[in-house]
């Protein structure tokens, strides 16, 4: 399985978490993972918007207190 | 081979319909939503503590997903700013460069057409809809200082403009397209209901922050004590929040309203001088300016504590910090609420 890119995201309103996501997976190739941690409750429904209209998988969520965590694998196309 | 077209989605009805229409001809739509930083809704929902629980989605993701096309959100924060401060056709009503604005984006959508080899850009503009950047006049205008010209369609409104590109070579047919003109939304609500679309957001236009007196009034206030007009993301995510009260020339105070407001504020404590009440109950305030000498520290303190629950205390207890450091104890009477002039509050 290959490494999972980090991205810190918390005090960013959205869409910055959504622009900063999409900005990092276009660099990646088919299959990579990339995890961001966001503080705005926002990104509840964006992150998950955003993977399912461009096909890419959201693999885990996880929010602990005021922080949100959103592991998203990139599709395969 | 069928035609590829970008549509630019604000998250408003009129872009949705406008991609819907040219969906339906056969023509593969992806849109893109342009992020200036002046955005209202997502921000104010997402700091308020009274507002965490309305719904926070995002409506360009949300019309993205109802029309089933990609959608991609594009950070112009930074290339904008020429936009909001040298806009070369002036402002509207407020420090709103709508006409620019519009110019701008096209631009850019035009750019990507290029990038990424779609055909051309659809956008949900209305003859007469908006006073300036949606006139008759200006129509041409947009197409022409983008560079789109002609690969610019408008399907609500292009049965009363010249045949684009897309129409002349047949690849829409302008019969299918619409002649929309005017303020009035029944049109549009019409086609939403034939199109089975029953939510959507309100129009567009009062998404942006440029259009309101109130944000503008503090924005040109910023400009002013800086001594020029620039601006960075902090900065305009600032205005959005808090009571912005100016009583002297030296600095600014931004004191939360509520618990949600006090604790985005919070997270700039390393940026700003703050002050905050420790013995009532009450607010956060950022300062914004000079170093404080002790005569404006008790003025500040005194203004932030007229808004805590210690405000008819004779002395209320504050904390002073020097971007995050240096903290030190200030005991002040509040100020009564006369003492507070209407022209220090920016609004």
């Amino acid at each position: 399985m290959s490494e999972v890119t980090e991205l810190d995201a918390r005090r960013l309103l959205c869409p910055m978490p959504v622009i900063r996501l999409q900005d990092c997976l276009r660099k990646q190739a088919s299959g990579a993972r990339v995890r961001i941690t966001c503080t705005d409750p926002g990104t509840m429904n964006d992150i998950p918007a955003w993977c399912r209209i461009n096909d890419h998988t959201l693999l885990e969520c996880d929010q602990q207190d005021h922080q949100i965590s959103f592991l998203v694998q990139k599709s395969q196309v | 081979m069928s035609k590829k077209a970008v549509a630019l989605i604000s998250g408003g009805l009129d872009s949705m319909l406008a991609a819907r229409l040219i969906q339906q001809q056969g023509v593969q739509v992806e849109g893109i939503n342009f992020y200036t930083g002046f955005c209202v809704e997502g921000h104010t929902h997402a700091i308020r503590k009274q507002d965490r629980n309305k719904n926070k989605r995002n409506n360009a993701l949300w019309v993205a997903e109802q029309l089933g096309i990609k959608l991609q959100i594009i950070d112009i924060v930074e290339e904008y700013k020429d936009v909001v401060i040298n806009p070369k056709h002036g402002y509207g009503a407020n420090l709103n460069p709508c006409l620019d604005c519009k110019i701008f984006m096209v631009g850019k959508a035009l750019e990507w057409i290029k990038d990424f080899e779609y055909d051309f850009i659809i956008t949900g503009e209305v003859i007469g809809q908006r006073p300036m950047s949606q006139r008759k006049a200006t129509m041409p205008v947009v197409a022409r200082e983008s560079g789109a010209d002609d690969l610019l369609l408008r399907p609500l409104c292009a049965k009363n403009l010249a045949p684009t590109l897309p129409e002349r070579e047949g690849w829409i047919d302008r019969e299918k397209l619409m002649s929309i003109t005017g303020r009035s939304r029944k049109p549009q609500m019409a086609l939403a209901k034939e199109f089975g679309f029953v939510d959507y957001a309100q129009p567009a236009g009062g998404c942006c922050f440029l259009t309101d007196k109130s944000y503008s009034v503090k924005l040109q206030d910023l400009w002013n004590h800086r001594g020029t007009r620039k601006y960075e993301l902090d900065d305009i995510m600032l205005l959005k929040v808090g009571r912005h009260i100016r009583p002297n020339q030296a600095f600014k105070l931004i004191i939360a309203r509520e618990e949600g407001e006090t604790n985005f504020l919070s997270g700039y404590q390393r940026e700003f001088q703050t002050i905050k009440t420790v013995s009532h109950a009450g607010p956060i305030a950022l300062v914004e300016g000079e170093q404080l000498d002790a005569q404006q520290l008790e003025l500040a303190c005194a203004i932030t504590a007229r808004f805590s629950q210690g405000r008819d205390a004779d002395s209320v207890e504050l904390l002073f910090s020097d971007h995050g450091q240096n903290t030190q104890s200030i005991h002040v009477k509040p100020m009564p609420a006369e003492q507070i002039k209407a022209d220090w509050v920016l609004a």
